[in-house]
């Protein structure tokens, strides 16, 4: 007979914290976090009791004051009576903007130069190496002040277009005027508009929606669902029947058809820019400023994106290529449906880091004037208010939160390219 | 990534904050040297000559505290700063005291928390244009491009005049004076507006000064001063007196040239208060008796000074207008030494 005996019931002492394996880790982490926790209260603490010493709050009733100050740029209305509150947002707006330009052209740009890098032709080769190694190597603060000079200097100022013997004239049928402070480009005008939709009422994050882009969005996108519609009508029939219905010039129409009624209803003209007094007035006007930044930060990303495009491309192997050659495919078909579609997987996670390095360094703006966040919030508000710490913070987190958006969208289009293993 | 950048950013705030507090002028002593922030560049008030050496209007005062303080004109430490960078760098102890034509307002004194000691240069705003425009008038400027520098009390006055007229204007924003300058000569800007006398100042280093004009209306008042943090009124004393020291030099006719003369004892009473040969002002200022001597040595008294760096004499021809002493119809008033 054997009698059973409950295993000796270990007794858990302070010791075993440190000399226990099983509770080591965890002792050292827990100490390890006190200690992080003390250092941030000591200095949030040591910066609360120094800024109250110097008479100096944290405090953010600044934002409901008039801020006083104009802004050139400025994508909703905004008079210096405004808000500070208003004129970051126009700020931020204004960093959107060239993050969105400067991101789509330096995309379009950096996937060019990287299959044109892995060229045969030797010449084109060799000249886009320059202009990567170029570009890359050259801190793009003096692209940005390089491209403002020479866009300053170069090109007529508006005095030089007019009177009877003008040195400089408008392009393009005089509808374009390229001066020293910016192009103007006719603008869209619609003579039986349907108004605007007033949002916020008189705050400071008031906005107008305009009626009439959203007709035209709306008219658009059904005629573009339409359009879906008939091709896989088309699909359909031809898994069917094996011929395929020709439906190119129906899908045209339901798209091209419908939005032209709207414009014509809508009485649709362009604004063409006029010289009238000191400058141009009419159409739309790209600053130099937007111009110089948008430019200088498109190429410079560029010249990164090319060489994480020739990576991903040259992560392909070339069996692929010869497979797809031995189809019968020709090389920029092989291009475009075999190695792009594989080359994406290895190319997007980095893609995401250049899009954020982008729309930081954005924030270089103030070097060429343009009015972007760190300009009016970062700016002008902070050397008006005197209120560095609020500020600064604040345009931390815009700059963190705008990063985190972009690779929240970025990491959900990689999730869609990602390689499907079922 | 989020928590190191924000306690980076508060270790920085912690610091700062931390060296502000301290006694200036002991600060100043056991350095040996003192900082002065001035402009990054604006030719007569505070520019480097072309051997290096800071020359100017707001630089001699600078030169003048530090002989007050430490027996030398030459131990000052210059730091550029732009219109934005000035007010950070003050209030965190990077420099000790403010010569940068930087107007005297309300909310910087009371809000800021800066302490104005005086004005050495009543100024106001004005517009420079190209005489080839022919606008004779600040009101004819409706929709003219104007550069201006940003985080500047001019950038608010700007926007308040064009908006009490009624009419537009596109405003250039610009970092500096240098840039302004590129900027306002090759077109890209029709107007360029500041401080009447800086205006003067960047007008006096065209290649064709003549063919650029001064409009008539001066739509501010900008009175500009030496200015220091709040709260350290010992410090603030020795910066103002200094000031006074040289705007009453002048005015009872002590120069760099009869000083020596002078210091030997004259029959005016203030003069030897001045100049400490009578009573111990020096001492209670925390210094020597001599300090209003050095002082007014190292450049000579406020019109001496005015006149080297921005007087009619000069490329830049600044009349004395409001800044003549207050016996010659001027604003110029130094509070008795007694």
């Amino acid at each position: 007979m054997t009698t059973l005996t409950d295993p000796p019931k270990e007794q858990f002492r302070l010791s075993m914290l440190l000399y226990d394996t099983r509770y080591r880790s965890a002792t050292i982490q827990v100490i390890a976090m006190i200690g992080f926790m003390l250092l941030a209260a000591w200095l949030i603490s040591n910066t609360a009791q120094n800024l109250a010493a110097l008479g100096k709050p944290i405090d953010f009733g600044f934002f409901s004051e008039p801020a006083s100050y104009d802004i050139n740029q400025r994508l909703l209305d905004y008079s210096s009576r405004d808000t500070h509150l208003r004129a970051a947002l126009i700020g931020l707006l204004n960093t959107l903007v060239v993050a969105v330009l400067g991101c789509i052209t330096a995309t379009v740009l950096g996937v060019i130069i990287g299959v044109l890098r892995l060229s045969n032709n030797w010449i084109v080769a060799r000249l886009m190496t320059i202009y990567v190694e170029g570009f890359r190597n050259v801190p793009v603060l003096l692209w940005i002040v390089f491209i403002m000079a020479i866009l300053i200097e170069t090109l007529p100022a508006p005095k030089a277009f007019r009177g009877d013997n003008a040195t400089a004239s408008m392009m393009l049928g005089d509808s374009v005027a390229v001066t020293n402070r910016g192009v103007y480009i006719p603008e869209p005008l619609f003579s039986n508009s349907l108004g605007n939709i007033h949002v916020f009422g008189e705050s400071g994050l008031r906005f107008d929606i305009s009626l009439d882009l959203l007709a035209i969005l709306v008219v658009l996108g059904a005629g573009l669902w339409v359009s879906s519609y008939l091709r896989k009508r088309a699909d359909r029939i031809q898994e069917q029947t094996g011929d395929r219905p020709v439906t190119w010039w129906q899908r045209l129409a339901v798209v091209v058809l419908p939005t032209g009624l709207v414009l014509v209803l809508l009485g649709f003209h362009l604004g063409y820019p006029e010289l009238k007094g000191f400058n141009f007035q009419g159409g739309t006007h790209l600053r130099n400023s937007l111009i110089a930044l948008w430019l200088a930060l498109s190429l410079y990303t560029a010249a990164f994106i090319a060489e994480i495009v020739r990576a991903g491309i040259m992560a392909i192997s070339k069996g692929q290529t010869e497979a797809a050659s031995a189809l019968g495919l020709r090389s920029n078909k092989i291009m475009s449906l075999v190695i792009l579609p594989q080359a994406l997987r290895v190319i997007i996670p980095p893609l995401i880091s250049n899009y954020l390095n982008l729309t930081k360094n954005s924030s270089l703006a103030i070097a060429v004037g343009y009015m972007d966040i760190t300009g009016t919030l970062g700016g002008i508000t902070m050397n008006q208010t005197g209120r560095e710490l609020e500020t600064i913070l604040l345009l931390m987190l815009v700059y963190l939160t705008i990063s985190l958006s972009i690779s929240a969208v970025m990491n959900w289009y990689n999730e869609s390219v990602k390689l499907k293993e079922r | 990534m989020k928590k190191s950048v924000l306690l980076g950013a508060l270790t920085v705030a912690g610091l700062a904050a931390g060296a502000a507090a301290a006694g200036t002028i002991d600060d100043v002593k056991a350095r040996g040297k003192l900082n002065c922030g001035v402009t990054t560049g604006l030719v007569g008030f505070a520019a480097p000559d072309s051997n290096g050496e800071w020359k100017g209007f707001d630089v001699a005062l600078c030169r003048a505290v530090a002989a007050a303080v430490l027996g030398d004109g030459n131990a000052v430490e210059f730091v550029p700063t732009t219109g934005k960078t000035r007010f950070t760098a003050l209030a965190s102890g990077e420099v000790d005291m403010l010569a940068r034509n930087t107007t005297w307002t309300f909310s910087r004194d009371v809000d800021l928390k800066f302490e104005f000691v005086g004005v050495n240069y009543y100024d106001g705003q004005g517009f420079m244009v190209p005489k080839a425009l022919g606008v004779s008038s600040a009101k004819e400027l409706d929709g003219a491009t104007v550069c201006i520098q940003t985080g500047t009390t001019t950038e608010l006055n700007l926007a308040d005049f064009f908006r009490a007229n009624n009419i537009s204007y596109e405003p250039v924003p610009i970092e500096t004076n240098a840039e302004a300058q590129q900027q306002y000569l090759a077109g890209a800007c029709d107007v360029y507006t500041t401080d009447a006398s800086g205006l003067a100042a960047t007008r006096a280093t065209f290649e064709a000064p003549g063919d650029h004009v001064l409009l008539p209306e001066i739509i501010s008042k900008e009175p500009l001063g030496p200015l220091v943090r709040h709260g350290d009124n010992e410090w603030a004393d020795v910066v103002r007196w200094t000031l006074n020291a040289l705007i009453s030099a002048e005015e009872y006719g002590i120069t760099s040239a009869n000083i020596d003369e002078m210091t030997a004892g004259t029959n005016n009473p203030e003069i030897n208060r001045i100049l400490g040969t009578e009573g111990t002002l020096g001492e209670m200022l925390g210094l020597d008796n001599q300090w209003a001597m050095r002082a007014i040595k190292v450049g000579g008294n406020y019109g001496e000074v005015f006149a080297q760096n921005i007087g009619e004499s000069t490329p830049i021809g600044l009349a004395r207008g409001l800044n003549a002493q207050w016996t010659e119809g001027g604003l110029l008033y130094s509070p008795p030494f007694r």
